[in-house]
């Protein structure tokens, strides 16, 4: 193995990929498991001298608007959200494959096959066929890299933004990457047809239908793509049809790797329909294997129905939900699986918990003692750290559906009666998507109280810059909620009495409330001391 | 050669950096590497694994499959048990003993350690014990590590080189430290295999 190999997440090497491909601009949004593709930019030096853009955006949508922005200025851009941030972001995402784009544009999705730290395990290719883009979806870290290279070139060849997939294995995973070159950045310029970015509808129909003309185009790529390939196999009772990493978890399974049925690799979209036909026309049956939803096996089923059989995820070979291992791969083969001991009856599940300290623990216990003469059953909640607050000991949370939901959950709560109904946000999700439903409800003067929760970070993906931080009260009065019914507090044990007693007086209120207890997260905090003694130190 | 390790804790307990510093070392010594490894949601005092595959041929899989793995190295003695499944007949346990005690249910510690008594190669180390010896409990993990290379297919100067590399940026007190409890976690090994 090479020496000069950098050892990077699956990530990482896409974000060095997309450096070293000439990217000038990354938005994003935090999101496990794609969080650490910006947060490789922002640390690298390389991006640094280049001046490539580098913050982090209030939400995917203006994300992903800022790179189409940043596309039309003849530039190339990428933006990375996890795959739920991909419906945030979805109606400039789809309508981006309308405009086309002028520099190269590279949208990349993780998603979370077993909801390792999600809500649920959509899978983005959906998104890319719905968009009638290719889609780009690495089978391990090398590829990773490439395909951010390489992307932004076949975005800007095919005039459509490119879909990177990944899933939480590809994202933090680490290997052996080969760089290349760095290309430069592409000159500022502007789209030679100055109507492009225009989607009226009599522009956006002549853009459709190139759009739909040029899906032969993108077809052609895939079948020529190296990214795809076939392998070949003596034993065709069956073939074998993997995408992205299923195909690690399919040769682990046979000695140096050698999988005796021949197998198509498909890491680029749309589905090679050549290859596809090839390999069906020349085995007696086929199992797909891929990451997700059964996207491959029903199209595959849709175009080729003519009697084989094709096993998969929808016939129970495979399982219908979680992500793939090389353990239900062999056994969707048929080879045996030999386990190691099973786990002792002793060992008790150990959840994930707010840290000891936390500010969010104080919010809770002031919550729940104020909510006591009211019953329990009143509290909607958001997405981030303070969502552990519905495991015990607090259960203090009745909800969490999406980032933003909470104070239009608590007031639609409100209009059908139960009163007073509580919303508990986070300072980054009150202005990824808190705001404009805040709005909604001083329009309608609902008895609804908000508790932003503010610990001045984005805490859950690991305490990155919240657009919040110094204005959540200003935006709050900006938004029309009466300045006084905005509530700053502490939340410190030494404060429990006050502020319960606060938070029953807003509780009583008939309008909208805002209660801000404010204290910084205890992680960002011991980081930040760290880092300033050892500056005091220098 | 192929050494195919699970590496378990609790969320912040710092088992990355043993994956790092076996990383390093297995880079320095011109092997393949694939490690995965848990962020987000589970790394707020959660279980957290990672798979850590080390091999002189290209790996396939960023998973280790179950009843293959040649080595489990947990920093919490609980948590070790949990992956068993994934243990190899020949394969070895190397955990800690001192709890990390973050739930209401935990077991009785008695209960685990026999547990860990009845795996055929275990190694069962105090490694706080043994880090407070080298200078700071906060090197736990490295004894671990200590521990554990024994049963690594990587010479032991390049996990001693893996460390000063690590460890460089913060000084050379802390890179003694650090390579201290690595050797005396080795020696706990070579005494109790």
């Amino acid at each position: 193995m090479n020496n000069n190999k950098l050892l990077l997440l699956g990530d990482e090497a896409i974000a060095q990929g997309a450096i070293d491909g000439g990217l000038s601009g990354i938005y994003a949004y935090p999101g496990t498991p794609s969080t650490e593709i910006m947060e490789y930019v922002q640390a690298s030096k390389q991006a640094a001298e280049l001046n490539i853009h580098r913050q982090w955006s209030a939400n995917e949508k203006t994300a992903m608007e800022a790179a189409i922005g940043m596309s039309y200025a003849g530039k190339r851009a990428m933006v990375c959200f996890k795959h739920v941030g991909l419906n945030v972001a979805a109606d400039a995402f789809i309508n981006a494959s309308i405009t086309g784009v002028n520099g190269g544009l590279i949208v990349v999705s993780a998603d979370d096959p077993s909801m390792h730290s999600s809500q649920n395990e959509q899978d983005s290719r959906f998104y890319g066929k719905f968009s009638m883009i290719p889609i780009l979806e690495p089978s391990n870290q090398q590829e990773a890299y490439d395909m951010a290279y390489f992307g932004f070139e076949l975005s800007e060849r095919l005039n459509v933004p490119v879909l990177m997939r990944i899933t939480t294995r590809m994202a933090h995973s680490r290997a052996g990457v080969q760089r290349r070159e760095s290309r430069p950045q592409n000159e500022l310029r502007l789209p030679s047809d100055p109507r492009q970015f225009v989607l009226l509808p009599s522009i956006a129909r002549k853009n459709y239908k190139k759009l739909l003309v040029s899906q032969t185009a993108m077809e052609l790529e895939s079948e020529k793509s190296a990214y795809n390939q076939m392998i070949e196999g003596t034993d065709k009772s069956l073939g074998i049809i993997t995408t992205g990493i299923a195909y690690n978890y399919l040769i682990e399974n046979f000695p140096d790797h050698k999988c005796p049925h021949p197998v198509l690799k498909i890491c680029q979209y749309p589905i090679p329909r050549k290859q596809v036909t090839e390999l069906y026309n020349s085995c007696s049956k086929l199992l797909i294997l891929e990451e997700g939803y059964p996207l491959v096996e029903e199209m595959i089923k849709g175009f080729l129905n003519i009697g084989k059989t094709i096993h998969g995820r929808l016939d129970g070979t495979l399982p219908r939900d979680g992500e793939l291992n090389p353990n239900i791969v062999a056994k969707a083969l048929g080879l045996t699986v030999t386990e190691g001991e099973p786990v002792p009856e002793v060992v008790k599940n150990r959840p994930p918990s707010l840290c000891q300290g936390c500010g969010h623990r104080d919010v809770y216990e002031d919550l729940n003692e104020a909510l006591k003469e009211y019953g329990t059953g009143r509290v909607f909640s958001d997405i981030g750290c303070y969502t552990l607050g519905a495991l015990p000991p607090y259960n203090a949370i009745n909800s969490c559906v999406d980032m933003g939901a909470s104070i239009t959950m608590a007031k639609g709560a409100a209009d059908a009666g139960l009163v007073p109904a509580v919303a508990v946000i986070g300072d980054s999700t009150f202005t990824h998507s808190g705001m404009t439903g805040l709005l909604d409800a001083v329009v309608e003067n609902s008895p609804i109280t908000v508790i932003i929760s503010d610990n001045s970070t984005t805490g859950m993906t690991g305490g990155q810059h919240s657009s919040a931080t110094g204005r959540i009260v200003e935006i709050c009065k900006g938004i029309g909620v009466h300045p006084d019914h905005i509530r700053v507090v502490t939340p410190l044990k030494k404060n429990h009495e006050e502020n319960v007693k606060i938070i029953k007086e807003e509780l009583a209120y008939n309008g909208v409330s805002v209660i801000i207890p404010q204290r910084e997260c205890i992680q960002t905090f011991a980081r930040r001391k760290k880092a300033e003694k050892k500056e005091t130190n220098e | 050669m192929k050494n195919d390790i699970i590496l378990a804790g609790v969320g912040g307990q710092g088992i990355l950096s043993i994956a790092a510093a076996i990383g390093l070392a297995a880079v320095n010594s011109n092997l393949y590497i694939k490690q995965s490894e848990v962020h987000g949601m589970s790394q707020r005092g959660g279980d957290v694994q990672s798979h850590l595959r080390i091999s002189d041929k290209p790996i396939a899989s960023d998973l280790i499959p179950a009843g293959k793995a040649d080595m489990i190295i947990s920093v919490e003695p609980m948590e070790g048990l949990r992956y068993l499944p994934f243990l190899a007949q020949t394969g070895w346990l190397v955990t800690n003993v001192t709890p990390f005690n973050n739930i209401p249910d935990y077991p009785n510690i008695d209960d685990i350690l026999s547990k860990i008594k009845a795996v055929k190669n275990h190694i069962a180390i105090d490694a706080d014990a043994i880090a407070k010896e080298a200078g700071s409990t906060k090197a736990s993990n490295i004894v671990m590590l200590g521990a554990a290379s024994l049963f690594l297919d990587i010479p032991f100067e390049k996990i001693e080189e893996g460390i000063r590399q690590l460890f460089g940026r913060k000084g050379d007190d802390v890179v003694q430290l650090n390579l201290k409890a690595l050797r005396l976690g080795r020696e706990f090994s070579e005494k109790n295999k």
